[in-house]
C-alpha cells in the first residue's frame, strides 16, 4: 500500500477527485435507469402545460401577454424548488442504506460525499431545466436576449444550488425516506406562495407580504426581467430589487445551509 | 501481535450508557467474536473501531493507529461490512466494486482489474444491477467491497443475519477464506452457532459489558462441565426420573414436559450414566435415549445474560 504525501496541491485535489467519483455515480445511475431521468424531465412538462392548457384561459396576465410568456419563468423557478426533495431522497437513502457509513469508513476525503451529491444534483437540474426550456419555447415561449437567458438561467441554477444544501441538511437530519414526504408536501405550497402563478397583490395583506419576501419569488421575478417576460412589477422594495435579492436569497441560504450541513455531516460520529 | 486493542471503552448519550468499559484484544490473524442480544453493544463497538462513532472514555487501537488521534490511518487499514448490505443498488456489481476502488484511490486500471478479482473470487457473475442480487448475493458483494484493498482488519456487523442457512454457509466459508489468507476479522453476531462456527475467541457481551470472555469450549465449560440427557417412555414416570437423575447429579435436574426430556449436570460422566440407568432399570422406568453431552452456546448465552442483569 502507497501512501501518498498530502501537499496542499492533494489537500484541494482530493476531495474534489473524490467528489467527482461520488458524482460519477449518479451520472451511471441514469445510464443504468434511463426512465428515471426521462420522468424526472417529463414531471415539470406536464405541470408546465397542465397549468398552461388548463389553467391559462382563466388567469389575467400582466400586459395582456400570452399566459405561458408569463408562466415559463414561474415554472422554471418551481422545478429548482423541487429539486429540494430530490436532493433529501438522495441523502437519505444512502444514509439509511448504510451507504454513507461505508464511504465514512474509508480513506476517502470526507467531504467528497457532499461535493458529490452537489455535483450530481446540480447537472441534473441542469437537464431539468433544459427540458424545461425546450418545453418552453415549443409552447411559443420567447426569451428576449441570449445574454438575459443565460443570465436568468444562471440565477435559476443559484437558488437550485442554494436549495441543493437545505436538502442535504434537512436529509443528515431525517435520515429516513420516510421523513422526505413531509418536505414534498410543503414544496408545492412554498411555491404557491410565491408570484409564480398569480399577483401576490390579489392575495390578502399578509399572504402577498409573505409571498413577496419568498425567496423564489425574486429569483422569478428577476429572470422575468432578464428573459424580457411580462411580470407583475410590485411597490414594495423586495419587488423592486428583484435581481439583487435573487443573489442575496441564495447566498445567504448557501451560507447557512452549507454551514449547517458540513457541521452536522462532520458531528455524525457523536 | 495485537490486530485490535481496546480498553476501557465507553460510550453514553445523556446518561444512558451504550457502552460501559469494553476491553478486547484480537491477536493478528484470529477471529474474535462479539456475542450478544440486540441492544448489547455490538454496534457500537464496531462503529467506534470503525472510526464511525466516537467514544466518550477509553482508547482504542487498530492495526496499531489509535481509532480517535489517527483516524485516516485507521481507514486504509480496515474493511467494514455493516448491518445493511452498503452497496450502490442501482449499480452492478463490478459498477459498485470500480466505484469504491476508485474512492480507495486505485487507478481507473486497478480498479478494474481488482472489480474483475473480487467478483471471481466471490463468485458474483450476475450482470444486472446489485438490487437484482439474492441477500445471500448482495452480502458477498458487500463483503468483496469491504476486501478491495485486502485490508488487514475486516469487521462483519452481523454478517449473516437474515440470510438462509445455504448463504450462510457460503458467508462463513468465505469468511474462513479470508482468514486462511492472514486477514484479523472482528464479528458481531446473536448466533451463537456462527460464534461457535468461526470465532476462535468470544467476548459476550450484555448491556455494554464483557460479561464473559473465552475460546468457545472454554465458555461451554464454564458453565459446569457436563450435562446427561434423557427421554423417559411415559410422561407420567417424569418426577420420578427427575428424582433419580437428581441423586447422581451435581446440580438439580431440569424437566421439559413437551419433549419429555430430562436433564441435569453431572461431574462423573461414566459413573452417573451407569448409575441413572440402572436405578431407572430397577424403577421400571422406559428410557427411550440418553445422552451426555457438553452444554451448547446457547445455554451459556443465556445464562451469562441472566446473571448479568438480562433486562434490554
Amino acid at each position: 500500500m502507497t501512501t501518498a504525501v498530502e501537499g496542499p496541491l492533494t489537500r484541494l485535489h482530493r476531495p474534489l477527485a473524490d467528489g467527482w467519483t461520488v458524482a460519477r455515480r449518479d451520472l451511471i445511475h441514469w445510464a443504468n435507469q434511463p426512465m428515471t431521468v426521462v420522468f424526472g424531465i417529463a414531471f415539470p412538462i406536464m405541470i408546465t402545460l397542465a397549468f398552461g392548457y388548463l389553467f391559462g384561459g382563466a388567469v389575467r396576465v400582466p400586459e395582456g401577454a400570452d399566459y405561458f410568456a408569463f408562466l415559463m419563468p414561474g415554472m422554471y423557478g418551481m422545478t429548482m424548488l423541487f429539486g429540494l426533495s430530490a436532493t433529501m431522497i438522495a441523502v437519505t437513502t444512502d444514509a439509511s442504506k448504510g451507504v454513507t457509513d461505508r464511504f465514512r469508513s474509508m480513506p476517502m476525503a470526507p467531504s467528497a460525499v457532499l461535493i458529490g451529491r452537489a455535483i450530481a444534483d446540480l447537472l441534473n437540474s441542469v437537464l431539468v431545466l433544459a427540458g424545461l426550456l425546450a418545453c418552453g419555447l415549443a409552447v411559443g415561449w420567447r426569451p428576449a436576449t441570449l445574454s438575459g437567458a443565460l443570465a436568468a438561467v444562471g440565477l435559476l441554477l443559484l437558488l437550485r444550488f442554494a436549495l441543493l444544501w437545505a436538502g442535504i441538511y434537512l436529509g443528515l437530519l431525517t435520515k429516513d425516506p420516510g421523513g422526505v414526504v413531509a418536505i414534498q408536501t410543503l414544496e408545492f405550497p412554498i411555491g404557491f406562495l410565491s408570484n409564480a402563478f398569480v399577483a401576490p397583490s390579489t392575495m390578502p395583506g399578509w399572504l402577498g407580504a409573505v409571498s413577496e419576501w419568498n425567496p423564489l419569488s425574486s429569483t422569478v421575478a428577476a429572470t422575468r426581467q432578464l428573459f424580457g417576460n411580462p411580470g407583475w412589477g410590485g411597490e414594495s422594495w423586495v419587488a423592486q430589487h428583484a435581481i439583487l435579492m435573487a443573489l442575496l436569497w441564495p447566498a445567504l441560504i448557501t451560507t447557512v445551509f452549507f454551514t449547517l450541513s458540513v457541521r452536522l455531516y462532520q458531528r455524525l460520529d457523536r | 501481535m495485537t490486530a485490535v486493542l481496546a480498553q476501557g471503552l465507553r460510550k453514553t448519550y445523556g446518561d444512558q450508557a451504550a457502552l460501559d468499559g469494553i476491553d478486547l484484544d484480537v491477536p493478528r490473524g484470529t477471529v474474535c467474536g462479539l456475542l450478544g442480544p440486540n441492544g448489547a453493544g455490538k454496534t457500537t463497538t464496531v462503529r467506534i473501531l470503525t472510526t464511525l462513532l466516537r467514544a466518550t472514555g477509553g482508547r482504542a487501537e487498530v492495526a496499531g493507529f489509535d481509532v480517535t488521534t489517527q483516524p485516516r490511518q485507521v481507514r486504509r487499514h480496515i474493511g467494514l461490512v455493516g448491518q445493511h448490505a452498503a452497496v450502490d443498488e442501482l449499480l452492478t456489481g463490478r459498477q459498485n466494486l470500480e466505484l469504491f476502488g476508485r474512492l480507495y484511490h486505485l487507478s481507473a486500471a486497478e480498479a478494474r482489474s481488482r472489480a474483475s478479482e473480487l467478483l471471481e473470487q466471490f463468485g458474483l457473475r450476475h450482470e444486472g444491477p446489485a438490487k437484482e442480487y439474492s441477500g445471500g448475493m448482495r452480502r458477498r458483494l458487500d463483503l468483496a467491497a469491504g476486501m478491495i484493498l485486502a485490508p488487514p482488519v475486516l469487521f462483519l456487523d452481523e454478517p449473516t443475519t437474515g440470510l438462509d442457512p445455504r448463504s450462510r454457509a457460503e458467508i462463513w466459508r468465505t469468511v474462513r477464506e479470508l482468514v486462511a489468507g492472514g486477514t484479523t476479522v472482528l464479528l458481531t453476531t446473536q448466533y451463537l452457532e456462527e460464534a461457535d462456527q468461526l470465532a476462535d475467541r468470544i467476548s459476550v457481551i450484555d448491556t455494554g459489558r464483557v460479561v464473559a470472555e473465552g475460546t468457545p469450549d472454554e465458555l461451554k465449560s464454564k458453565l459446569g462441565g457436563d450435562r446427561l440427557d434423557l427421554v423417559v417412555h411415559d410422561p407420567a414416570h417424569l418426577a420420578r426420573a427427575a428424582e433419580i437423575i437428581g441423586r447422581a447429579a451435581s446440580g438439580p435436574a431440569e424437566i421439559d414436559r413437551d419433549t419429555r426430556h430430562v436433564s441435569a449436570p453431572v461431574s462423573e460422566r461414566v459413573q452417573a450414566l451407569t448409575g441413572v440407568l440402572t436405578a431407572l432399570a430397577a424403577a421400571g422406568i422406559e428410557v427411550e435415549d440418553v445422552a451426555v453431552r457438553r452444554p451448547t452456546l446457547d445455554e451459556v448465552f443465556l445464562n451469562l445474560t441472566d446473571t448479568a442483569g438480562g433486562t434490554r
